[in-house]
């Protein structure tokens, strides 16, 4: 008979429905509503700044990076992730450069996806954080109108914002350290508090993550570690030196929702193994804790993370799973 | 320790099984074909040593290649014919193998002969091994490793099970399924000639619960005066690999290393455990076996009793012909079997499917880089990190996956493949770097400097 061409395949030679692309645009679209309730609090500023870093991150993807990366979905959520680190009142330009820097240097010096050792997009915002650290603790007061904007967002690039466009306000975390005032709990909930554009909206972000834990596209180990340990941290601290805040609040404050859902559980910047995945989580609870209550800022979710980022391939190594047929399992 | 319920082994994968294409086709026999090809190499070992020359006549169940060595069992012709060659021929496993082409006899009734194979009752174990090993009785699970081997465990291991592989966890395959169904009786005679040759009092057969039907035959026809459980399984893959059943059945891991013997348990493929009895019971050797010819890509999916030495071609034939989007053709499984493109490539003894994918069903050919989503290691059953595996592999460092991360104790099961998102080759990969571990070895042995004998 007339053979036509088979393909010829190495085993096995199905495969599951998961694929990288699949996973990186399921992220998307689960952090859709977040920014959608970063817009519902802060107005068309939070579009601007959020769609200023994405088009920074896609853009340097684009333009420095392997062909066709951009379709794989990992820039898009950097972009996204970043923009929603930075506070209302950004210049656009600033959002923007952070994502080339997320990118380029967060992630293709290292060889693209898969090969960098910190999560880029909180590369992207230490980088803003030491460049313009005036902007970046600057936030705004959130009365007026929805529709104004949250402050000099439009400044032209290389210029600083304009002070008199902004009313400076204060987030909870910094009015905890620096004034010593507590929020309401409810508030901090929902978000109706200042701070960073995807720092408020701990509901919206629960479920997010709580959908990508089902579908195993995150590690449900690293919030669950990372919550617990700064509960239980925090708990015992308040319980010594009641001065100190609550559980409650330093579980629903500042960006730890944001960080340990989105960012600590970034597959490439965080541990494969499990026992690994509890030991990353455990570390950054504890350094944000310190950070918060002892350091010099008022938040320490970012730092944490990427301090932990670079002890993820140690951490690897030393927790390697036990091989079948070793231990005490193995009957000799 | 045994329930009631299913039980399973931690880790793995769940690939649709794909088997209700052909579960419920009862088995039937396909006709001779006109030309047969019987490679000398269709077992694990030595390759059998011919007998034949071109121009000579056999009869069906002639021997036409005998053991070599212990690790070896000969070869029968399955059909009465005239050798028209002896060439190099395509063979499954991807390469050119010397091959006996047999023309068929289209005249000759192909009727059964005195007993080849001497009768069961009264033989002793060894008179039995030796009645499998000139059966030329293999593993029909795939592997394809002589028989009579498995059943002489060396004197100072103690035995305690017998663990009939019915677990079938590759998907689209029903030839185990359905031996069970339609033959449960001969797979009781079978568990009875090993039990009775390794002299173990327990024998478990483990069948995934995706085969209600079977589970119940067994248990129809189960013998009142042995100790035989059915029990079910949950359905993952990989549930029949040896290492997983034992663990599932006796609680037990083998060691990293070693053999089931050493746990004290024996595992045999259903259709061995068959094929087994079934040589006593007709006393011709093992010329035929059944396969499942299915998959979208095939017209009329099967169950087929196919003589050994059918060629591709032909079986596919029989079955209506392939689909117009059929796009890979798979010996054995789809999870561990090898693509075929040669249609002359006859089905052996270790056979146990053809697997028709069509356009839809191949691999996609985009990967992505390893983005450590660590899929792959919650799907490994010996717990490897197949991940970081990947990576050393990429980098060639063939030593270090071998002393650091285990890569022996892969079984290239291809559950890490089959989760891995960036679509990476991994058991590919861990395959060729066994191959590259082997090769150095040979040539370290062989630069080795020799002793002096003067």
């Amino acid at each position: 008979m007339e053979a036509p061409r088979f393909e010829l395949t190495a085993s096995p030679h199905i495969k599951g429905p998961d694929s990288t692309p699949r996973i990186m645009w399921t992220v998307v679209a689960t952090l859709v509503p977040v920014v959608g309730a970063a817009v519902w609090y802060f107005g068309p500023s939070a579009l601007l700044v959020i769609s200023a870093s994405t088009a920074g991150c896609l853009l340097t993807e684009r333009v420095f990076g392997p062909g066709g990366a951009v379709r794989d979905g990992s820039a898009a959520i950097t972009g996204l992730l970043l923009g929603l680190t930075l506070p209302p009142g950004l210049p656009m330009w600033m959002a923007g450069l952070g994502g080339v820097f997320a990118i380029g240097f967060g992630k293709l010096v290292f060889g693209g996806l898969g090969q960098n050792i910190f999560n880029p997009a909180l590369l992207g915002r230490a980088f803003l954080q030491a460049a313009f650290p005036e902007d970046l603790t600057t936030w705004p007061d959130m009365s007026g109108p929805w529709s104004a904007l949250r402050g000099d967002n439009l400044a032209l690039p290389l210029m600083s914002a304009d002070p008199v466009a902004t009313v400076t306000g204060a987030t909870p975390l910094g009015l905890m350290k620096f004034e010593g005032t507590d929020t309401e709990l409810v508030r901090l909930v929902l978000g109706s508090t200042g701070g960073s554009l995807g720092e408020t909206a701990a509901v919206v972000i629960l479920l997010g993550g709580a959908y990508l834990a089902l579908k195993k596209y995150l590690d449900w180990r690293i919030p669950v570690a990372i919550f617990a340990t700064v509960a239980l941290l925090s708990a015992l601290i308040h319980l010594l030196d009641p001065s100190k805040p609550g559980a409650l609040f330093m579980l629903f404050s500042g960006g730890l929702m944001l960080g340990a859902v989105y960012m600590a559980t970034d597959m490439v910047t965080s541990p494969t193994t499990p026992r690994g995945a509890w030991i990353f989580g455990f570390g950054i609870g504890a350094l944000v804790v310190l950070i918060r209550l002892w350091g010099g800022l008022p938040e320490g979710v970012m730092y944490s993370i990427l301090l932990m980022n670079a002890l993820v391939p140690f951490i690897d190594r030393a927790t390697k799973p036990r091989l079948f047929g070793t231990g005490k399992e193995a009957m000799a | 320790m045994l329930s009631f319920f299913g039980m399973t082994f931690s880790h793995g994968v769940h690939p649709p099984d794909s088997k209700s294409l052909t579960e419920h086709v009862a088995i039937r026999r396909m006709p001779f074909p006109k030309r047969l090809a019987l490679p000398l190499r269709q077992h694990a070992g030595k390759p059998a040593r011919l007998l034949v020359r071109k121009g000579d006549r056999v009869q069906r169940g002639d021997m036409i290649a005998e053991a070599d060595g212990y690790v070896s069992v000969p070869i029968h012709a399955s059909a009465a014919g005239t050798v028209a060659a002896i060439d190099w021929w395509p063979h499954p496993d991807g390469t050119m193998a010397e091959t006996v082409i047999l023309d068929v006899e289209p005249w000759s009734p192909q009727i059964p002969r005195p007993r080849l194979v001497p009768d069961w009752n009264g033989l002793t174990p060894a008179q039995v091994r030796k009645a499998v090993q000139g059966g030329g009785v293999v593993g029909l699970g795939g592997a394809a490793f002589p028989t009579h081997v498995k059943l002489s465990p060396p004197a100072d291991l103690e035995l305690e099970w017998l663990l009939v592989n019915g677990a079938e966890c590759e998907p689209y395959l029903t030839t185990d399924h359905r031996t069970m169904v339609e033959f449960p009786e001969r797979v009781h005679f079978g568990i009875r000639i090993m039990m009775q040759c390794l002299g173990v009092q327990r024998a478990v057969v483990g069948v995934e619960m995706n085969k209600p039907d079977a589970i119940a035959a067994l248990e129809r026809t189960k013998p009142a005066d042995l100790d035989v459980t059915i029990q079910p399984l949950v359905v993952k893959y990989p549930q029949g690999a040896e290492k997983m059943l034992i663990k599932v059945v006796t609680g037990r891991e083998v060691p990293s290393g070693k053999l089931p013997m050493h746990v004290g348990a024996v595992v045999q493929n259903v259709g061995s455990i068959a094929t087994i009895a079934e040589i006593f019971e007709t006393g011709l050797p093992l010329i035929e076996r059944v396969v499942t010819v299915t998959g979208s890509g095939v017209r009329r999916p099967s169950n087929l009793i196919v003589p050994v030495g059918a060629m591709l071609g032909d079986v596919l034939d029989y079955c209506g012909g392939l689909t117009d989007d059929a796009a890979e053709i798979v010996f054995g499984g789809p999870m561990m079997g090898s693509s075929q493109p040669d249609m002359r490539t006859p089905l052996v003894k270790g056979t146990t499917g053809v697997v028709v994918l069509t356009d839809r069903e191949v691999k996609p050919k985009t990967t992505y880089p390893c983005i450590k989503c660590g899929h792959c290691l919650d799907a490994c059953p010996v717990f490897l990190n197949p991940s970081r595996l990947g990576l050393l592999a990429q980098a060639g460092r063939y030593e270090e996956m071998r002393d650091a991360y285990h890569l022996m104790d892969c079984m290239l099961c291809g559950s890490c493949s089959y989760v891995c998102p960036s679509n990476i080759p991994l058991s590919q990969m861990f395959s060729l770097s066994k191959n590259m571990l082997r090769k150095q070895q040979d040539l370290v042995a062989a630069s080795a400097p020799k002793k002096d004998v003067a």
